[in-house]
């Protein structure tokens, strides 16, 4: 039922408890159906017994149904929206460390400042800079740094936020009635 | 007042109308078991945790009431985690405690800890740890609500000793759930079930397949209205046997890998299966590239996950089963439609399939006992009797499932998904503890029974008088009939010729032992077995090489299905309608 020719990137909001415990179930969860993810962050939202992940996977329409369901399966998963075919910003971090002579100091600092990094640690020999972007500008840079010498990299995962006044919460009831109407069209 | 934590335990088990369990104490849970005296909680006392949660199992599939199980920290918790499987892939409402060293010391390999929680993550519909015993109250209400609501699986509280011997203020059990995450739907939407009643009364060759869907949510009644209303041909998976009771006129008999030809012919051939409550196991469904693939399909359960997961469906309806029937019901009834003539052709193509292909063995009186021989006299025998039957897992599991026709739902306990070898014996000792005075059979076969017989001894102490009747061919049987088709008949570590005198087992802890060598004796003794008070073992020494047929080989379409080549006989088993 499955296709990989039609996997693609999808990026998930999920709210859980904020119980311990929740974060491995997930992983396990996803680990146990055999699919992959490509990025999971979390933290505290501003209630403190939920938490919000956001999870990038890859996958086809079948894949991404069952990845859904079977989140919403999970007692402590409170509300998953799939972001990744409405309007919506994502973004990465990552502080990576690239190796710095004296003749190529200028070189990466103009590097930096056309990626609207930072430079967060100095030393004679390296600097460490901060960038944050979608993945394909985190690639870029990388790639550019490349040449450089990179010792080290770390890389957040994405974190998404849907465009627009709704938040995650209005924005799951509002899906829902979207798809009541679409059934009813359907019939 | 502040009460300990195993005071608050017993309160809410007592509040939660819990009145058996099963179980096995231990260091972490002393405490709680010291508490238990002073409380009428009926424990009874396992020989091994698997044991106590297989019989949990038994007790919730055959009451309906959610089942409880207690066991201790370590190895305790561990033993638990083959029925805790078993019970989340056949949807076994089940709530089981285990105890757990102090939280101080969790996480610093003290002795008898396992990380029980992570352990059972993956095999528990929901799990708990409790870190504060003022929280045990809310824990156990969701534990048995998760556990019994929407699509039943096990849940697991894990219990650490110092949360049950700490105290806290006991405020009295909960009396509302409320779970933000936890919402399972209950009735059908409206639009699906119009569109289910229009594929409905417009197909010609409908089939409907039932699951244990239906036992779960109690709606055999449902079911059998809808069978009568659409004159439907139905047949049921293992796990919904007895949801349709075996002599209506529209059975088709069980379907899948060991079902009947007929009602496999019935899937390859429909143009409308109606799936209610099963989840199109490979067992039924054979190659899956190959299944259905002229047919519209209909499928509810409550659970969404099921939808779509191996098959394709055209019409699915989340809810509940019973709902959903009762919905579909009203709907149907409206239709004009002469269903019978509507179907006519279809009948004749089933009554076909049935005269050139029944359910058939053949018994020599003078030859070794046949086990589905054996099996048809254990249903003759008892059927009166209305018994619950449990069964351990392989070839005599797939006779009992042909040839004892049962009539009700709950009837019937099997470990379908799993497959768990050693789980009759328990299940049955579980029903029992249920309905002390039903007969309760099981069927068995001697290698599913060498895996759990230690607790014959507890059938004895707590006057649970299962009768259980041994398959016995002295090997592993259906793993042997798989290397003789499929390995060349090199057979591998099956023989089980060297074995227990089951009849001084059954004597050696204080039960009635009795044994069948040849075909005469079978039907006396199992009328004995079942008019000896107390648990029986009737050690049916069988045929060894029979094998078990129909038989769609694993990963083949439902169409290359091997049929027996026993002839027809001219007087058949009644089974095969």
């Amino acid at each position: 039922m499955t296709d990989p020719k039609h996997y693609r990137k999808h990026t998930l909001a999920i709210l859980v408890e904020n119980h311990q415990g929740v974060l491995a179930k997930i992983a396990s969860l996803i680990a146990a159906k055999g699919y992959n993810i490509d990025s999971l962050s979390v933290a505290e939202t501003p209630d403190a017994t939920v938490s919000r992940m956001t999870l990038s996977v890859h996958g086809d329409e079948w894949v991404m149904e069952q990845v859904v369901k079977q989140l919403h399966r999970i007692i402590d998963v409170i509300k998953v929206v799939d972001l990744t075919d409405e309007s919506h910003v994502g973004r990465e971090m990552i502080f990576v460390r690239v190796n710095a002579e004296p003749v190529n100091r200028a070189e990466i600092l103009r590097i930096a400042e056309i990626f609207r990094g930072r430079v967060v640690d100095v030393t004679p020999t390296t600097y460490t800079l901060e960038i944050t972007g979608e993945a394909g500008k985190i690639e870029a840079v990388l790639e550019l740094l490349q040449p450089f010498g990179i010792q080290e990299v770390v890389r957040s995962g994405i974190l998404a936020i849907a465009r627009g006044s709704k938040t995650i919460t209005k924005r799951e009831e509002g899906r829902l009635r979207l798809a009541g109407r679409k059934q009813a069209v359907a019939e | 007042m502040r009460v300990t934590g195993s005071e608050i335990f017993m309160k809410c088990l007592q509040a939660e109308g819990v009145h058996t369990a099963f179980g096995h104490p231990g260091g972490a849970i002393l405490h709680g078991y010291d508490v238990m005296l002073d409380y009428p909680l009926r424990h009874i006392l396992c020989r091994h945790e698997q044991v106590a949660i297989h019989a949990v199992e038994g007790y919730y599939k055959a009451s309906g009431q959610t089942g409880t199980a207690i066991v201790t920290s370590g190895p305790g918790a561990t033993n638990t985690v083959t029925g805790l499987t078993d019970a989340l892939m056949d949807s076994m409402a089940i709530v089981v405690f285990t105890g757990q060293v102090p939280t101080a010391v969790m996480g610093c390999d003290a002795f008898q800890e396992a990380d029980v929680v992570g352990t059972t993550r993956t095999c528990t519909k929901h799990n708990f740890l409790a870190l504060k015993t003022e929280e045990l109250p809310r824990i156990i209400k969701e534990a048995y609500h998760i556990a019994r609501s929407g699509r039943p699986g096990p849940v697991l509280v894990d219990l650490p000793k110092d949360i049950i011997m700490g105290r806290a203020e006991f405020k009295g059990y909960p009396e509302e759930v409320s779970i933000r995450g936890y919402n399972p739907s209950v009735n059908g939407h409206p639009g699906q079930i119009r569109k289910a009643v229009e594929l409905i009364a417009a197909a010609r060759r409908p089939v409907i397949y039932g699951g244990g869907g239906i036992i779960h949510a109690d709606a055999s009644a449902e079911l059998t209205e809808l069978v009568n209303l659409t004159q439907i041909p139905t047949t049921l998976t293992l796990m919904g046997l007895g949801a349709l009771d075996t002599s209506h006129p529209l059975w088709l008999g069980m379907l899948g890998m060991h079902g009947t030809y007929t009602a496999n012919m019935c899937m390859v051939h429909t143009d409308l299966m109606i799936a209610i409550g099963p989840r199109f196991d490979d067992r039924v469904t054979g190659k899956l590239s190959e299944f259905a693939k002229n047919c519209k399909i209909i499928h509810v359960d409550i659970d969404p996950t099921s939808i779509r997961k191996n098959v394709h469906v055209d019409v699915p309806i989340v809810g509940d089963v019973k709902r959903v029937l009762t919905q579909l019901n009203a709907e149907l009834r409206k239709i004009k439609r002469d269903w019978r003539k509507d179907l006519e052709e279809w009948y004749g193509q089933i009554a076909e399939w049935q005269r050139t292909h029944p359910l058939r063995y053949h018994q020599a009186p003078d030859a070794a006992i046949k086990p589905q021989y054996a099996i048809e006299q254990i249903y003759k025998v008892t059927e009166e009797h209305d018994p619950i039957v449990a069964t351990g897992v392989g070839q005599h599991q797939m006779w009992a499932a042909q040839y004892y026709r049962g009539h009700q739902p709950r009837r019937f306990i099997t470990s379908g998904g799993l497959g768990t070898m050693g789980f009759g014996f328990p299940a049955a000792l579980g029903a029992q503890a249920a309905f002390p005075d039903k007969l309760v059979i099981d069927i068995d076969g001697d290698g599913s029974f060498q895996m759990t017989m230690q607790d014959l001894i507890t059938c004895v102490q707590y006057n649970l008088p299962v009768k259980i009747f041994l398959v016995n061919n002295r090997y592993l049987g259906m793993v042997r009939q798989w290397q003789e088709l499929f390995y060349g008949k090199r057979y591998s570590q099956v023989d089980l010729e060297i074995q227990p005198d089951f009849v001084k087992l059954a004597e050696a802890c204080g039960a009635v032992g009795l044994r069948a060598e040849r075909p005469g004796d079978v039907r006396p003794l199992i009328e004995k077995a079942v008019s000896t008070p107390g648990p029986v073992v009737v050690d049916l020494v069988c045929e060894r090489e029979e094998n078990c047929y129909p038989m769609i080989p694993a990963g083949s379409a439902i169409r290359d299905i091997i049929d027996t080549d026993e002839p027809i006989p001219d007087k058949l088993f009644q089974g095969w309608r």
